[in-house]
C-alpha cells in the first residue's frame, strides 16, 4: 500500500471514531466543568459527582433502575433459556413458529409494545415497578432465546449421550456437559437483556404509572427544566461502567483463544 | 441363553417400522460386526443395546439379566460413538476420566487409568491436550480410551473409523483388534463396510431392512452367502437365475454345469453366485460357455473385465491382461459355484427386491 493510501485510510478510521466517540467524550468533559454553562469551562471540579449522592431524585431512580433491571434480566435469562430449550427440542414446524413469535417483539415499534402493554396491565395491576418489571422481561426474552439457541444447536446430542453412556444421571450430565457449553450463551443473553433494560425509555415511559422513575424516565422529566450537570456525572459513570464491563468480556475471550 | 440375547425386539420410528421381531445372540468375548447399508437397522440394533433408545417390544438379555428398561447410565456398557462425540470443554485427560469421576474412583486409580488407556491407543503423553489440538483419528482414539477406562462388559462401536482416510482406517483395524485381544471384552461394530467387517470380525451379522440376512463367520459369509442380498453386498458377485437339475447338477444360461451342492430338490428354480475371481478365462471353446471381452479396467491388484455371453454379461477379475473384443471361454470348478435358494415368503422378496 502506498504511503498516501495509508495516510488516508487512517485519516478515514480518524473520522469514525471522532463522530463516535466525540458526543461521549463532550459529556465526560462536561461533568468536570466548575460551571453551569455548556459552553464555557470554569475550571475543574468534582462538585458534581460529589453532589449526586445527595440529590434524593437522582438516587432514587438509580435505586429503581437497579431493581428493575436486575430483577428482569435475571427472570428474562431463566425465561428465556428455557424457551430455548424447549424450542430445540420441538418439532420443526412447531420450532419455526416459536422462532417467528419470538421475533415480533423485536421488530414492533417501541412505541407500540409499550402502549399495548400498558393498556393490558391496567386491567390487572396498578402500574409501578412490578408492571416496569413484567414489560421489560417481555421485550429481553427474546434476546436471550437469540443468545443461547446456537449454543444449543452446536452441541451435539452425541455428547449428552456419551455422558449417559460413561454413567452420568441426566442431572449431572447436564451440569457437566450441557451447562458448560450453555453457559457463555446465558451469560450474553443475561448482559443484553441487562443493557436492553438500563436503554429502555420509550416502554419504560408507558407502564411505569406515577411516581415511579429510572434513570431514563427521570432524565426525560429533568429535560424540562432544563439538565442539571449532575446528570452528566451520573451518565460519565453509568458510560465507564459499561466500558469496563465490554473490556472485561474481551478480555476472558482472549484469554481463552491463547489457553488453546 | 447368550451373552448378549436380543429376544424378538422391534423398533419404530414415526410408523416406520426399523427392526421388525429381532433375535440376536452375541457370545462373550467375541468381536460381533453388524453389516450392512444405511438403514437397515444396525445403528439401531447397537442404540437399543447402549440404552439410548427402549423397544416398542421385546426383550433384552445381557449376562441373564434383563436389561430392557435400564438407562444407559446403569449399564456395564460403552460405546464409541461415530462422530467422537468428545467433551469440547475439557482436556483429554479430563474427557478420559469423565466416567471414573462419576465411580468415584481414587485420584492415583484414575491416573494409572488415564496412563494406561493412552498408552493402549499409542497417545501417550497427551493428557494435558485440548481437544481441538488432536487430529481426526487422534479424537477417536481418545474416544476409545475414554471408554475402556471404564471397564465394560461390552464395548459397542459405532462406525468408529467412518470418517478417517483410508490408510488411517486400516491402521485402526488393526489397532482395534490389538485392543480387543489385550482387554478381551466383547466388542459390537457397526459398518457398512464390508471389507472392515471381513477384516476383523469373529462373526458378521449381515442386516437389511430390519431383517438378519445372514449370521456367520467372515469365510462363511464371503464363500457361502446365503441369498442374493448377502452375496451382493459382500464383494462382487455374478447372480444368475438357474435351475437346479438334481443334487451336484445346475442348469443356468442355457449350459449345465456341474456343482457340489445337494439337498436341493430336482428341477427346483435357484439363485447362482459366482465370485469374479473364481472365473478362469481360457481360449474359446475349452470352458462351458464362450463369450467376447467388452470391457477391461486396471485396478491395481487385478484387472477387471466385462465379459458378453449372449444375453449375460460376466464380471471377471483377472490378473492377466486381455484385449477389448477378444473371445474367451469361461470355466468355474464345481466347488466355486454357491447355490442359494430362491426367496419364498413375502419378506424375503422384500429384501430382493432392494437388491
Amino acid at each position: 500500500m502506498t504511503k498516501a493510501k495509508k495516510g488516508a485510510s487512517y485519516l478515514y478510521l480518524g473520522l469514525v471514531f471522532l463522530f463516535l466517540y466525540a458526543p461521549i467524550l463532550v459529556l465526560i468533559f462536561l461533568s468536570f466543568n466548575n460551571s453551569m454553562s455548556r459552553t464555557v469551562w470554569g475550571g475543574f471540579t468534582l462538585k458534581w459527582y460529589l453532589s449526586l449522592t445527595s440529590n434524593d431524585n437522582i438516587m432514587s431512580a438509580l435505586g429503581t433502575t437497579i431493581r428493575i433491571t436486575l430483577a428482569s434480566s435475571i427472570l428474562a435469562t431463566i425465561l428465556g433459556t428455557s424457551a430455548a430449550i424447549g424450542i430445540h427440542y420441538m418439532k420443526k414446524r412447531h420450532a419455526a413458529l416459536m422462532l417467528g413469535a419470538t421475533n415480533i417483539p423485536l421488530l414492533n415499534a417501541d412505541i407500540v409494545t409499550g402502549i399495548s402493554l400498558m393498556l393490558l396491565f391496567t386491567r390487572f395491576t396498578p402500574l409501578g415497578e412490578f408492571s416496569v418489571v413484567l414489560a421489560h422481561i417481555a421485550f429481553s426474552v427474546p434476546y436471550v432465546i437469540f443468545n443461547v439457541l446456537p449454543r444449543l444447536q452446536s452441541l451435539s446430542e452425541a455428547c449428552i449421550e456419551a455422558a449417559l453412556d460413561l454413567g452420568a444421571t441426566p442431572t449431572y450430565a447436564f451440569c457437566k456437559v450441557v451447562w458448560p457449553e450453555l453457559f457463555p450463551g446465558v451469560l450474553s443473553g443475561f448482559l443484553m437483556a441487562l443493557t436492553m433494560s438500563l436503554d429502555d425509555f420509550t416502554i419504560t415511559y408507558f407502564t411505569k404509572g406515577a411516581g415511579v422513575n429510572t434513570l431514563s424516565t427521570m432524565l426525560y422529566t429533568q429535560l424540562r427544566k432544563g439538565i442539571q450537570p449532575e446528570l452528566y456525572a451520573l451518565s460519565t459513570i453509568l458510560f465507564l461502567l459499561a466500558f469496563v464491563l465490554l473490556l472485561l468480556m474481551n478480555f476472558k475471550r482472549d484469554i481463552k483463544k491463547e489457553a488453546k | 441363553m447368550e451373552f448378549i440375547q436380543f429376544d424378538h425386539v422391534s423398533k419404530s420410528y414415526e410408523k416406520q417400522l426399523i427392526l421388525d421381531e429381532l433375535d440376536l445372540s452375541v457370545k462373550e468375548n467375541s468381536f460381533v460386526t453388524l453389516l450392512g447399508p444405511s438403514g437397515c437397522g444396525k445403528t439401531t440394533t447397537l442404540r437399543l443395546l447402549g440404552g439410548f433408545e427402549k423397544p416398542d417390544s421385546g426383550k433384552i438379555y445381557l449376562n441373564g439379566n434383563d436389561i430392557t428398561a435400564l438407562p444407559a447410565n446403569l449399564r456395564p456398557i460403552n460405546t464409541v460413538f461415530q462422530k467422537y462425540a468428545l467433551f469440547p470443554h475439557m482436556t483429554i485427560e479430563e474427557n478420559i476420566a469423565f466416567g471414573l469421576n462419576i465411580q468415584k474412583k481414587s485420584k492415583d486409580y484414575i491416573d494409572d487409568k488415564i496412563k494406561y488407556a493412552l498408552k493402549l491407543v499409542n497417545l501417550d503423553g497427551f493428557e494435558k491436550r485440548s481437544i481441538d489440538s488432536l487430529s481426526g483419528g487422534q479424537q477417536q482414539r481418545i474416544a476409545i480410551a475414554r471408554a475402556i477406562v471404564n471397564e465394560p462388559k461390552v464395548l459397542l462401536l459405532d462406525e468408529p473409523l467412518g470418517a478417517l482416510d483410508l490408510k488411517l482406517r486400516q491402521n485402526m483395524q488393526y489397532e482395534l483388534m490389538k485392543i480387543k485381544q489385550e482387554l478381551g471384552i466383547t466388542f459390537i461394530y457397526v459398518t457398512h463396510d464390508q471389507e472392515e467387517a471381513l477384516t476383523m470380525s469373529d462373526t458378521i451379522v449381515v442386516m437389511n431392512q430390519g431383517y438378519i440376512q445372514q449370521i456367520g463367520t467372515p469365510e462363511d459369509i464371503y464363500n457361502e452367502p446365503e441369498n442374493a442380498f448377502v452375496a451382493d453386498f459382500i464383494g462382487e458377485s455374478n447372480i444368475i437365475e438357474g435351475i437346479m437339475i438334481k443334487d451336484e447338477l445346475v442348469s443356468f444360461l442355457g449350459v449345465q454345469v456341474p456343482c457340489v451342492d445337494k439337498g436341493f430338490g430336482t428341477m427346483k428354480p435357484v439363485d447362482v453366485v459366482i465370485r469374479p475371481e473364481d472365473v478362469e478365462l481360457d481360449a474359446p471353446g475349452k470352458g462351458f460357455m464362450d463369450g467376447t471381452i467388452t470391457d477391461c479396467l486396471f485396478k491395481g491388484v487385478h484387472y477387471e473385465l466385462d465379459v458378453q455371453c449372449g444375453e449375460y454379461e460376466w464380471l471377471v477379475h483377472t490378473t492377466k491382461y486381455f484385449e477389448v473384443g477378444q473371445n474367451v471361454s469361461l470355466n468355474v470348478i464345481p466347488f466355486n459355484i454357491q447355490i442359494m435358494n430362491k426367496p419364498e415368503s413375502e419378506d424375503e422378496e422384500v429384501m430382493k427386491e432392494d437388491v
